[in-house]
């Protein structure tokens, strides 16, 4: 009895605190619309995507539209993104062949960044990419790219064949190896690749929410535990710079991904 | 069969305590062997770095999924 009054303290209103739970994930949609019998909702995560597409459009285009010999501060900017992907990802992961897939891996980079970014940017305050369909669709473009310069590269047969039986093993172990090596890569490489980056945000936004609702409701509490309500606020912005981390680690997990997937497939059979 | 009767709640957090054991051990021996290898090699920061945050990434989605098992098949 006593317990379970410790565990449900009521508020002065008589409510119990609620914990956050998927509905934190839904959003109204203001504008709806349809194409072809498919029905389209704009809702504030579409919005916020959206508006980080334009941001990066006009970040870069503006930075490079009149390239100097002596950047200036924009251009410089600009400059400082692009050669961490090219040269500490691209030319590294890949290697010489890599200077072509840089602009692509920016973009990339940029894009989950800042949807990233937007999960503690006042007003945002939600990872556009807590939603599963971004990173999922993300994932299968980077599936679709390896794939495809992979069968390009090598051709669709000795593509295949090289994926599912790697030279150099003793005949009986493909018994085993070959089914491995076929759902490693084409399934659970692109599932782990949207699934990481949507669990990330997912749970650093359910955590954020646990402390901010928490001060919240500790503050409505009429005894002692209103003490802790500083606690909790005080963990909340701790957990944003801990976010603030994993949010730059995640984007440059999923483009050091894709560019060792892509280097996978182009690289020739040893 | 008393034991799983008298457990009341969401079962999901029990789940997550187990997924979170492996990833844990695994993230803690990531970066054990990256810390041994900067003392041993302070130059090799540079190469060891990148291996380290990939491997550690690759390691925490497992504890991550078992977070968010309990959201979807919960209730």
């Amino acid at each position: 009895m006593r317990a379970a009054a410790l565990a449900t303290p009521v508020t002065a209103a008589g409510k119990g605190y609620e914990p956050p739970s998927l509905e934190a994930f839904h959003f109204k949609s203001f504008f709806d619309f349809s194409v072809l019998g498919v029905q389209f909702h704009v809702t504030k995560i579409v919005t916020m995507m959206l508006f980080a597409t334009l941001v990066i459009a006009i970040f870069f285009l503006a930075a490079f539209r009149h390239p100097r010999l002596v950047p200036g501060k924009l251009q410089a900017a600009g400059e400082i993104i692009y050669d961490f992907i090219r040269n500490s990802i691209a030319v590294d992961v890949i290697g010489r062949e890599g200077v072509r897939f840089a602009p692509y891996l920016t973009t990339l980079f940029a894009f989950v960044f800042l949807n990233n970014l937007f999960g503690i940017l006042p007003l945002a305050q939600v990872p556009v990419n807590s939603r599963i369909a971004f990173p999922a669709f993300l994932a299968l473009i980077s599936w679709v790219l390896f794939n495809y310069l992979g069968i390009q590269r090598k051709g669709f047969g000795p593509y295949f064949k090289e994926m599912l039986f790697p030279p150099g093993v003793p005949k009986p172990v493909y018994i085993l190896l070959t089914p491995i090596e076929f759902v490693s890569t084409l399934f659970v490489r692109p599932f782990t690749l949207a699934v990481r980056l949507f669990a990330n945000m997912f749970a650093g936004h359910i955590m954020l929410l646990v402390f901010i609702s928490g001060t919240t409701y500790l503050l409505t509490v009429s005894n002692f535990s209103k003490a802790f309500a500083p606690v909790s606020f005080l963990m909340a912005i701790v957990l944003s710079v801990f976010e603030m981390l994993i949010i730059a680690l995640q984007a440059y997990i999923f483009t050091i991904l894709t560019a060792q997937y892509v280097s996978g497939a182009l690289a020739e059979e040893h | 069969m008393i034991a799983v009767v008298g457990v009341t709640g969401s079962v999901g957090s029990l789940g997550y305590g187990l997924a979170a054991i492996g990833p844990g051990i695994g993230i803690g021996l990531i970066f054990a062997a990256y810390v041994s290898g900067v003392a041993r090699q302070p130059e090799a920061r540079g190469v060891l770095q990148p291996i380290a945050l990939l491997g550690f990434a690759l390691a925490e989605a497992l504890a991550l999924i078992g977070l968010v098992m309990p959201f979807v098949f919960g209730k």
